[in-house]
């Protein structure tokens, strides 16, 4: 099996990047810590990768809201380096703040389909403050809802947690989840604490951020450029489950396969 | 141009912070607000045009789905907006007060190719409905804004510019000490806010004296700073004469004779086999942890900042306390955080507040939302804290701040050579946080917050993330040959330490600031955050420089070491100061204090008027009742409104939480973490500490707070052969010797325990003169805090998989008492509950009891912790918490609500056992005890592994059902407590029920 090159991609204030780094190696992929400033110095560096992950942290401190800052470089001068990308038999990955840069950039979405870099244009969704107005970390309950995302094949449920402050996707005009189901963009949604999805969203703490229709995952409709807020990388192994003392779990955590899919698909 | 960019929460967004202070309007009472709306905006110079700030400017500032903009020029002509809301006030930070988003909204402006020469932020408050101008006031200073670091504008922004830097004139300033009185020395100590003691004045002066010339104004801060209580702890480690019923004892150095002492012994016992690797020298202390790596640990506190600005103080004390292992021998990598915070209660009437208080709420939240900031955005999970309450925290809360971190073996040493270039790596310098050190020395007034404003520091945890990153590969690759981080006393601290031996000099000018016009003094004393100062040889300047500009780290050359032991300042070529590093360091006067221990504290305590507690009738028995009212009180409730604010699983170490069970909301006993993915063995934290005890006998509270502190790191798996602590001492003014008595008789205990444990400290940290006084309405009153030792202790697992939690999982299991249990409820947490609602204490607990204070038995304990640590680590235990405050009854209730099991307990055994009546067995906080859950099949291997440890056999008491009940019976068989679990977690779930 060859051994994709994975970018992990990092800006000032990133913080998960080499527990994200470790889950992509694990899984048997090439992967490196790229900082961001190499890749504005020579765009043309992510052309040598076959999967771009924007890890979770704090970019920029997220001082001018979530991912908004490390987003913006992603346009401009990199403009043309995303549009290769994108559009090439590449995977994107955005966790936690990885998502917000995705979405704040444009990226996701609808990933290399109509990517312009154009700062200007109206996105129709954001990820903003989670209804509790509250930094909050606790563990999810997940369902796979499109067959189409790439990195979530074969899972149907998984646990992971979530630590964010801005989670909670908010939509312009919410007839756009209509075109996102058709396409198969709904990956990833938090569902109660039995496993069940449900139409209307669900209370704190099985929604933790009161995402619009429960949502914690999106992906193009190419299945290829995926973000989620949960942190699959904090659940690689039983122990980092907080119920494993109780249920016997041992060995390999649910986020793991999320890496190992990225790595599969160019087996 | 100046342009304002306003920003409100579209229609169907909430407006939190509106909601905020509109509860907290009605929380002061001002009922005649209607309503509040909230807004903030960006502040923008420039010469850009309008048209440039709403198509560049807007998308990067605003979420347009979310949010929608006003952008206006300045100053504001036009008059308010909203007509119906007739109040408009704008908070600003003052000049010169970091303002980080600012700073960020720039530099994103300025890449998006815009030229913008200064960004600042405001929040805004549109408020309706009548109210008087004095409840506008009250408003503005106790909800809207912090005097200390924000103003307030009124109306329309009538602002011209933000430029805040001004032309600063070099003048050489020297203070005439040698033809002073000791009136004048003393006024000059107190009004330079250098807070030396009259004996220290005059040792300088006589040493300018013998020299023939006066003090410039930085010599002497530079030696205020390095004499400080702060940064030299000559109280701890100066002289005592101490007296107590026993009799007269003298110490040279109380420190070096008791904590260090007991560290000393220790490592001879261990011989070869020592695992301590640097103790009390370095910013942190260092044990063995693996082949590849030691680890380090630190605790400090930030209390006088943290009172005067909660966000800020705490915000800084964590980003300070982060700088200690990554300045700790050549810089260590950290991994976790621990918070231990301790306030005055929540709910006292703000009627009731001394002049210059902070409400506790307010305190609260600041606090918490600065630690949580700084540690989140750090990357660094928080995982293990503990909070108390006491009056006597009102104007004087204490925040420990503590910090885990792995560094590689062998590079726990580092030396400075003569010739070395002096580099300032990370934030700049501005007047944030001048006169920390010697203001943290002090005691607080009610015009604290006036007087030493320049005292509050705001932190920027990404700069310090940046700074983190750059250093750790600069240590792998070799590039600097020592480090130590900037802290109290800034530069002149810093340089000052590391130059000890070899001496320094300092091109002040060098130094890069935040905004002109800082004096040379400034820029030496200037406390700003996010700075470590490097040893870099010559030869590798330029590998390190590139490195840092690699990462966007500012990193500039301010000086050389010297060969000579002179510390020379200079500014501009000109010298300013040149002292010998021997006078400096070695020249101040010993102190030498008086200490006396009286016994209990019989005085009455300072108390806060607060809503009268009742007793929660349950129905049934006494027991019942109380077991309601103690998992419902302040010390014990669930932390969880804080815990879930921080990110305690960032870098996926993360085995045992702080929350757990089977809805992850049982309090653990400590932390798991594992710090390296690639290996099994874990890092165990936690913490002891019960100032309640204090007031009683801090000898016990002391030892009491070690044994605490490790029996929670036991319970969760970690080996009792390796655990470390450290010490904290939060005190009151020591000056007085019977508040010196109290803290020498508790190092006495550290000393007597730590050997007994076989726990070495290895680390430690003192805050004396945290006391508060105000104008009462009898004159002057000071408010004393409660003598608070925290004790936190670093434990290691071999196998991560080994750890147990403390909640009770199968049905049809057994529960077993480990530990003697005795009539101790003295400062126990039934007392508490009793005394706040006025009820009496029951007939049939023996009067002596209640001043009974917990002992540990130094000798039997140990034992235990090995007997026990045999059985976990053997898997035979199901579950395991350890009892203290409100004893087996609230440890069998959180086991159970915890494990969403049933429990049901006898107590006739065990009780008679130990001769003691029901409610005193339920209640007592004995040391040295737990509750395990065990198959009944390894009941007889848990049995054995005790006694071949030579510890009691634990006693079994009951077991886990199959309901939803917890139900203790006495020892004749009466039930005492029978209780739904639903309502048990209810109890304690609803104190800090806050959002």
């Amino acid at each position: 099996m060859i051994k994709p090159r994975v970018c992990v991609l990092r800006a000032p204030g990133t913080n998960c990047d080499v527990e994200t780094a470790f889950a992509f190696e694990n899984c048997g992929a090439d992967a490196e810590r790229v900082h961001l400033f190499r890749l504005l110095e020579d765009p043309s560096l992510l052309d040598r990768f076959q999967v771009l992950c924007v890890p979770g942290g704090f970019s920029y401190g997220d001082d001018l809201g979530a991912g908004v800052v490390f987003g913006s470089q992603l346009r401009g001068r990199l403009g043309d380096a995303f549009g290769r990308f994108l559009t090439a038999d590449k995977l994107a990955l955005g966790i936690c703040n990885g998502f917000q840069v995705l979405v704040k950039a444009g990226i996701l979405p609808d990933g290399g389909e109509g990517w312009s870099g154009d700062a200007t244009k109206p996105r129709d969704m954001t990820l903003t403050w989670n209804r509790n107005g509250t930094y909050t970390a606790l563990w999810t309950r997940l369902r796979v809802c499109s067959p189409k995302c790439v990195f979530l094949r074969g899972i149907e449920t998984m646990d992971a947690p979530i630590a964010h402050a801005e989670g909670r996707i908010a939509v312009r005009d919410p007839a756009i989840l209509d075109r996102w189901r058709e396409r198969g963009q709904v990956a990833l949604c938090y569902v109660d604490s039995a496993g069940q999805q449900c139409a209307d969203v669900l209370p704190w703490p099985d929604n933790p951020n009161g995402s619009f229709a429960n949502i914690a995952g999106l992906c193009d409709a190419t299945g290829r450029v995926f973000g989620l807020m949960p942190h699959p990388e904090r659940f690689l192994f039983a122990t980092q489950h907080p119920t494993w003392t109780r249920d016997g779990r041992q060995g390999e955590g649910d986020g793991m396969k999320i890496f190992r899919n990225a790595v599969e698909y160019f087996g | 141009m100046l342009w304002e960019v306003e920003i409100r929460p579209r229609t169907g967004e909430t407006d939190r912070e509106g909601e905020r202070v509109l509860a907290e309007a009605r929380a002061l009472g001002i009922d005649t607000l209607e309503r509040v709306e909230s807004a903030r905006s960006f502040l923008i110079e420039g010469e850009v045009d309008e048209q440039r700030v709403a198509q560049a400017l807007e998308p990067l500032l605003a979420d347009s789905v979310v949010e929608t903009t006003t952008i206006r020029a300045l100053p504001a002509s036009d008059g308010l907006p909203r007509g119906e809301a007739p109040v408009l006030l704008n908070v600003l930070f003052k000049p010169g007060v970091t303002d980080n988003v600012g700073h960020t909204a720039r530099l994103a402006i300025r890449d998006l190719g815009v030229d913008v020469s200064a960004v600042s932020t405001c929040r805004k408050y549109y408020l309706a409905g009548p109210c008087t101008e004095e409840q506008l006031s009250r408003l503005a200073a106790r909800v809207l804004a912090n005097d200390a670091i924000e103003h307030i504008l009124r109306g329309p922004l009538a602002l011209n510019s933000l430029a805040i830097g001004s032309h600063y004139q070099f003048a050489r300033q020297e203070i005439p000490i040698r033809d002073m009185g000791d009136e004048t020395l003393q006024t000059l100590s107190r009004e330079g806010q250098l807070y030396l003691s009259l004996a220290e004045m005059r040792t300088i002066q006589a040493h300018f004296q013998s020299l023939g010339r006066d003090p410039s104004d930085i010599e002497l801060e530079t030696i205020a700073q390095t004499w400080s209580e702060h940064c030299s702890h000559k109280t701890l480690r100066g002289r005592i004469a101490y007296k107590d019923a026993d009799g007269e004892q003298r110490f040279e150095n109380l420190l070096k004779e008791t904590v260090f002492a007991a560290t000393d012994a220790l490592r001879k016992e261990f011989g070869p086999d020592d695992w301590c690797v640097s103790v009390f020298r370095d910013n942190a202390g260092v044990v063995k942890f693996n082949e590849e790596f030691d680890v380090c640990f630190k605790v400090e506190t930030h209390n006088h900042p943290s009172a005067i600005e909660p966000y800020g103080g705490a915000n800084t004390g964590l980003g300070g306390v982060i700088r200690d292992p990554l300045g700790t021998g050549m810089g260590a990598r950290p991994v976790c955080n621990t918070d231990v915070f301790c306030f005055a209660p929540p709910d006292v009437p703000h009627a009731a507040l001394p002049p210059g208080v902070l409400h506790p709420r307010t305190v609260i939240r600041g606090v918490v939302a600065g630690v949580r900031d700084y540690g989140n955005r750090m990357g660094i999970p928080t995982v293990n804290g503990a909070v108390f309450f006491d009056d006597r925290y009102l104007g004087n809360p204490l925040v420990y701040c503590g910090n885990v971190a792995m560094l590689p073996v062998g590079k726990s040493e580092k030396e400075v050579h003569p010739g070395d270039l002096i580099v300032a790596v990370g934030g700049r310098t501005g007047r944030d946080g001048i006169h920390g050190a010697t203001f943290s020395s002090a005691e607080l007034t009610h015009e604290s917050e006036t007087l030493s404003g320049g005292a509050v520091q705001i932190g920027n945890a990404v700069v310090e993330k940046m700074l983190m990153d750059v250093v750790l590969v600069a240590r792998d690759r070799g590039l600097f040959n020592a480090i130590t981080d900037c802290g109290a006393g800034g530069f002149s601290s810093a340089v000052g330490e590391m130059g000890e031996q070899t001496g320094a000099e300092v091109w002040l000018e060098k130094a890069p600031l935040k905004y002109s016009g800082l004096s040379y003094t400034e820029i030496w004393i200037s406390e700003a955050q996010e700075r470590m100062v490097l040893a870099v040889g010559p030869e590798q300047w330029e590998d390190f420089q590139a490195l840092c500009a690699s990462e966007g780290v500012e990193a500039t050359v301010i000086g050389k070491f010297r060969d000579d032991g002179r510390l020379l300042l200079k500014y501009d070529g000109n010298v300013v100061g040149d002292l010998s590093m021997e006078f400096l360091h070695e020249g101040r006067p010993p102190v030498v204090r008086e200490a006396v221990y009286l016994g209990p504290q019989t005085g009455r305590k300072f108390r806060l008027p607060r809503p009268k507690r009742t007793l929660p009738d349950a129905g049934s028995a006494a027991a019942n009742s109380c077991l309601l009212a103690i998992l419902g009180s302040l010390n014990v409730c669930s932390r969880e409104w804080i815990i879930r604010q921080y990110d305690h699983e960032v870098q996926s170490g993360s085995v045992v939480k702080p929350l757990i069970g089977r809805r992850q909301d049982g309090p653990s006993d400590a932390a798991v973490v594992r710090p390296s993915l690639r290996s099994s063995r874990g890092l165990v934290i936690s913490n002891g500490m019960n100032p309640r005890y204090g007031d009683l006998d801090p000898y016990w509270m002391a030892a009491s707070a070690i044994d605490e502190a490790v029996r929670n790191c036991v319970a969760v798996g970690a080996d009792p052969a390796r655990i470390a602590i450290l010490d904290n001492f939060c005190w009151g003014n020591t000056e007085r010797p019977e508040t010196l008595g109290t803290l020498v008789r508790a190092a006495l205990a550290c000393r007597d325990v730590a050997i007994a444990y076989r726990t070495p400290f290895i680390s430690g940290k003192d805050s004396l003169n945290n006391e508060f006084t105000f104008a009462g309405p009898e004159g002057s009153q000071t408010i004393t805090i409660p003598s608070s030792l925290l004790i936190s202790a670093l434990g290691q697992i071999e196998d991560v998989e080994r750890a147990v939690t403390m909640d009770i999982k199968d049905v049809g299991n057994r529960l077993l008492l480990v530990g003697v249990t005795a009539a101790e409820l003295g400062g126990s947490h039934l007392d508490l509950v009793l005394d706040e609602a006025g009820a009496p204490r029951p007939a049939s607990i023996d009067s002596a009891a209640w001043s009974s204070v917990p002992r540990v038995d130094a000798s039997a304990a140990p034992r235990v912790f090995h007997g026990l640590h045999a059985a976990l680590r053997a898997g035979r235990a199901r579950a395991c918490h350890d009892l203290s405050e409100g004893g087996l009854a609230v440890t069998i209730a959180e086991m159970a609500f915890a494990g969403e099991r049933g429990a049901e307990v006898q107590l006739q055994a065990a009780a008679d056992a130990a001769g003691l009546d029901d409610l005193t067995f339920l209640f007592s906080e004995s040391n040295t005890r737990f509750v395990l859950e065990a198959k009944p099949n390894d009941v007889a291997a848990i049995q054995a592994a005790f006694r071949s440890a030579g510890a009691p056999e634990p006693i079994d008491i009951g077991r886990v059902t199959s309901g939803d009940r917890v139900t203790i019976a006495g020892r004749n068989g009466e039930s005492l407590v029978d209780c739904p679990i639903a309502d048990l977690r209810a109890a304690w779930k609803s104190p800090l029920a806050w959002n």
